[in-house]
């Protein structure tokens, strides 16, 4: 059982922000990632809830008891690096054992938690083995086991795949999902990788420049980015973003582009000359009757399917998603569409999503 | 005009050989690319053809005329690496310069600044031509170095994961920006990369490299839909392809461990083999023939993989969109039945028959 709770944490470094003062609940159970690019302030807020870094301003509470100056080892939480941080003199049993052993916990009970993470993280047969000799995606899956062992309260997990290779980031993502599904166990996990994210958060904390901009669902993020940094960190390639003039009903893109604003935009559209237009590259779809055209600058292969990349002028380049079969060269042009129930609008100033006029769930494109 | 063709080479260090009768070619204007996993031999093959390094046995040819007795400076190659490798002090300008500022290429000041100019320009780093390159960012120095290396002209680019250490932001910005300079510039370019996704999306040809040797050769468009051997099939798509363990009986293909079933294709069909299934050709469908329990969901935004699991086998199917099933929910599935791959006990792609 944890529920963490962050009231207005903050943590400075003379008068530089590594983290600005934050307000967030992790409820018990929930899978919550801390998610944004090197630098942006994650990991110090990670290692603000583990007690390893202090806090310079807020308060922290564990099950509404406040743990802002307890000890790390006080606070009943696991933490799991991106090295694995493993005895190399001691096999993996006593790797495992270890912090239970620490605790002066009875031979039976270690045998017992042992056999229980040893089952469900499939590394029984590794028992004997010297970390050093097991490759990297079984020395997380120990390391993992050592922190599941003790049943702590919740887990803290700093980029814990980022030193894999692509292939086993992949397999080992399925596991921890596979692991949390099982326990249930509270767990915060830092990551600069906008696809573990989405796999993985039950909620995801998207975090730049020191500051959260968004809290919200992987569904939310993607389709309802609070803002421009939001929807150009999430997805591959990321949200398309144009910059626009609005007139008469539309928007106006570079290359004389017009777009007619979708259905319930024109209000909250009034009385803006500009806007940023924003669409997912699958939103778009290559048509010969399309309101919007463009040259082609770069077609790539991505294995299942294509992703252009059209410019519609001045090195105003969107990309569209679409199948193995569309394949045009360099230069050609193309005309295309975007589904209007995907089309978002932003603040070219302030960078902020621009609410849509009473949007109806259901109706928002998924 | 530069072709480029690599014959048979070997190269052996002390205690390994890390190439074994290497042999490949690619045309004027073409974008080659060799994929493999880290120590297959990609990077000696490229420190090869530059002259940075001898070969044991075999040959390269520039433009059919052999250059393994030349220098590296003789061989007019142009090396980008992982690593920027600027000179931090100077300004972008002076970098970018500094190719051309070689005394034996006694290039005039004004002919120096119409090629650095243009280069700029079309590697949108004009704006940052005074600047010192230690004070920029990552993307920006490699746009610099790729800069660089375009100046001279060279008969041939050779990039060493130029990429690597990068972002997943700028990666993909570069990777775009590279392809379609590559095109208009019309220059050859021999690429590096252990990344799939790189190869895919940029390569004209692709080499995959194993252990020192070429498993397999071909489009991008190959390499995918007609993997080689599971190794290939393999280290192309993401998720992974699924490899089922089936046999053949009473005119069907039965996968092993499940109670998956598809007709017998015109092959020579052993009889135990892998069936290799994309998981993007593994979808759920309310009329399809196979049931599935959903084990996981893992939502990336523009699609879902979903973990299904069918007798004891867990297949991984990728569908469009944020998917509505459930874990733990029975859905029905169907395979795409066009796209099955079939591979031998030794792991090599079953040839259609009459081939």
């Amino acid at each position: 059982m944890a529920t963490i709770q962050l009231s207005g944490v903050e943590k400075k470094f003379g008068e530089l922000h590594a983290v600005k003062p934050l307000d967030l609940t992790i409820n018990d159970g929930e899978f919550v990632v801390l998610l944004g690019p090197s630098g942006c302030g994650k990991t110090t807020t990670l290692r603000m809830i583990s007690g390893l870094e202090t806090v310079t301003g807020g308060r922290v509470f564990l099950n509404g008891e406040e743990i802002t100056w307890k000890h790390p080892s006080q606070r009943d939480m696991a933490f799991v690096f991106q090295f694995y941080a493993l005895y190399s003199h001691l096999s993996v049993r006593q790797n495992i054992a270890f912090p239970l052993q620490a605790q002066g916990q009875k031979r039976d009970i270690v045998d017992k938690r042992l056999k229980e993470v040893v089952d469900i993280l499939h590394i029984g047969h590794l028992l004997s083995a010297r970390p050093g000799k097991l490759s990297g995606g079984d020395q997380q899956r120990v390391a993992l086991a050592r922190a599941l062992v003790r049943h702590p309260a919740a887990f803290l997990m700093d980029e814990p795949l980022g030193a894999l290779d692509a292939e086993m980031r992949e397999s080992m993502r399925a596991e921890i999902k596979n692991l949390h599904i099982a326990q249930h166990a509270t767990t915060v996990y830092v990551t600069h990788d906008q696809v573990e994210a989405m796999a993985l958060g039950d909620r995801i904390v998207v975090m730049s420049k020191a500051e959260v901009q968004q809290v919200g669902t992987p569904i939310e993020v993607y389709y309802d980015p609070a803002n421009l940094f939001v929807a150009r960190f999430i997805g591959s390639p990321g949200m398309n973003l144009v910059a626009s003039r609005i007139a008469g009903g539309a928007a106006e893109m570079p290359g004389g582009n017009r777009y007619p604003l979708p259905a319930g935009w024109a209000k909250p559209l009034g009385g803006r000359a500009e806007a940023v237009l924003g669409f997912r590259p699958e939103a778009a779809r290559v048509s010969p009757d399309g309101a919007l055209a463009g040259e082609v600058y770069a077609t790539d292969m991505h294995g299942g399917y294509t992703v252009l990349h059209v410019n519609m002028a001045e090195n105003e380049i969107v990309h569209i998603r679409s199948d193995r079969q569309t394949s045009y060269p360099m230069g050609t042009r193309v005309r295309f569409d975007i589904d209007p129930k995907a089309v978002r609008f932003f603040d070219p100033k302030s960078e902020l999503a621009v609410r849509r006029e009473a949007p109806v769930r259901g109706e928002v494109a998924r | 005009m530069s072709r480029v063709d690599v014959q048979n080479l070997t190269k052996r260090f002390p205690t390994v050989t890390a190439l074994q009768s290497v042999s490949f070619s690619f045309a004027h204007g073409e974008f080659f690319v060799l994929l493999g996993p880290t120590g297959a031999g990609k990077t000696t093959t490229l420190r090869l053809i530059a002259g940075l390094e001898r070969q044991d046995e075999g040959s390269i040819l520039l433009d059919g005329e052999p250059i393994d007795a030349r220098t590296p400076a003789e061989r007019d190659v142009a090396f980008v690496f992982q690593q920027y490798s600027l000179y931090p002090t100077m300004t972008v300008y002076d970098n970018l310069a500094f190719p051309l500022r070689s005394p034996l290429r006694k290039t005039p000041e004004s002919v120096i600044t119409t090629t650095v100019n243009e280069a700029a320009e079309k590697l949108r780093i004009t704006h940052l031509l005074n600047r010192k390159t230690a004070q920029l960012s990552g993307g920006e120095m490699q746009r610099v170095a790729i800069g660089r290396a375009i100046v001279r002209a060279p008969r041939l680019f050779l990039m060493d994961e130029p990429l690597s250490n990068l972002d997943a932001k700028l990666r993909e910005a570069l990777r775009v920006e590279l392809k379609h300079l590559q095109k208009t510039q019309g220059s050859t370019t021999l690429f590096v990369t252990h990344d799939q996704i790189e190869a895919l999306t940029m390569a004209d040809r692709i080499a995959v490299v194993n252990e020192g040797r070429i498993v397999q050769q071909g489009t991008p468009d190959d390499i995918y839909d007609r993997p080689d051997t599971t190794f290939v099939a393999q280290l192309v798509g993401t998720p992974k392809i699924n490899l089922l363990p089936a046999n053949r009986r009473d005119g069907s293909v039965l996968v092993r461990g499940s109670a998956i079933s598809v007709p017998v294709p015109r092959l020579a069909l052993t009889d135990s083999f892998l069936l290799g299934v994309r998981p993007e050709d593994i979808r759920p469908d309310p009329a399809g023939s196979f049931h599935g329990t959903v084990m996981l969901i893992e939502p990336l935004g523009v699609e879902t993989i979903l973990h299904l699991r069918s007798g004891e086998l867990t297949l991984l199917s990728l569908v469009p969109g944020m998917a509505r099933e459930r874990v733990g929910e029975e859905i029905r599935f169907s395979i795409v039945q066009e796209k099955l791959h079939f591979f031998g006990p030794d792991n090599r792609r079953i040839a259609e028959q009459g081939h």
